[in-house]
């Protein structure tokens, strides 16, 4: 399931109901991506989305995800709107029987959500507000699973 | 007609969201509204920016209709 959220939300309760009731899961993978303060540079995120077709190109790409691992299920939760420092941005969690799929899997949904995901971010302090594109190592991790 | 969106810093420097602008084409489109604001018209070739059609990416140029939702969308970062 993929939600996009402009409210807050507790990275443990999602982690929580993922988890329940998984009789043969045998291991779930969770990454929490929180935003920095960047030493006062950064006030506040402001996350921009295309609603419909942010989530939609999302679920293309757990589609891959689940043809490329052996997945059972994946939640992603992403934020839109103001952001604080120190606030979750983006939940993933990845189910799988075995734990190299909920890793890998995690790893992979991440570097395509940090660089390629429609998603807009803005950064506003002290000195301004500037436009976010992904780094040199973003790009770099993403490239990682393209010659795999 | 089409109704065009800009995201990111594509909408902060034009100043607008969304607008119904009268048009045929992608091609037109970037005509009319480089002319209307040269800023926005030249980032609108710059590298990077995508352009979705009724939310799918095109890469040529299309042919657009009243109903059409045209969207220029700079590069992303999520997370």
């Amino acid at each position: 399931m993929i939600s996009l959220t402009d409210q807050a939300f507790d990275p443990g309760t999602l982690l929580s109901n993922f988890c329940r009731g998984r009789t043969e899961t045998g291991a779930v993978a969770s990454f929490v991506g929180l935003a920095r303060a960047e030493g006062g540079a950064a006030a506040v995120l402001e996350l921009d989305a295309y609603p419909g077709f942010t989530e939609a190109q999302i679920a293309q790409h757990v589609a891959t995800a689940q043809s490329r691992f052996e997945l059972q299920d994946v939640r992603i939760v992403h934020r839109i709107g103001a952001i604080g420092p120190g606030e979750p941005i983006v939940f993933v969690a990845t189910a799988a029987s075995h734990r190299r799929a909920a890793f890998e899997a995690c790893d992979f949904l991440m570097d395509y959500l940090k660089s390629r995901a429609p998603f807009w971010k803005k950064e506003t302090g002290p000195d301004g507000a500037r436009w976010i594109e992904p780094r040199p190592q973003d790009l770099t991790d993403l490239a990682r699973w393209e010659t795999r | 007609m089409a109704k065009v969106l800009l995201f990111g810093a594509l909408s902060d420097l034009a100043g607008w969201r969304e607008k119904t602008i009268e048009v045929d084409s992608i091609a037109d489109l970037r005509l009319k509204l480089g002319a209307e604001d040269a800023a926005l018209g030249e980032a609108l070739k710059g590298p990077g920016v995508q352009v979705a059609v009724d939310q799918a990416i095109v890469r040529h140029d299309t042919a657009l209709t009243a109903a059409s939702e045209v969207a220029f969308l700079p590069p992303m970062s999520g997370g």
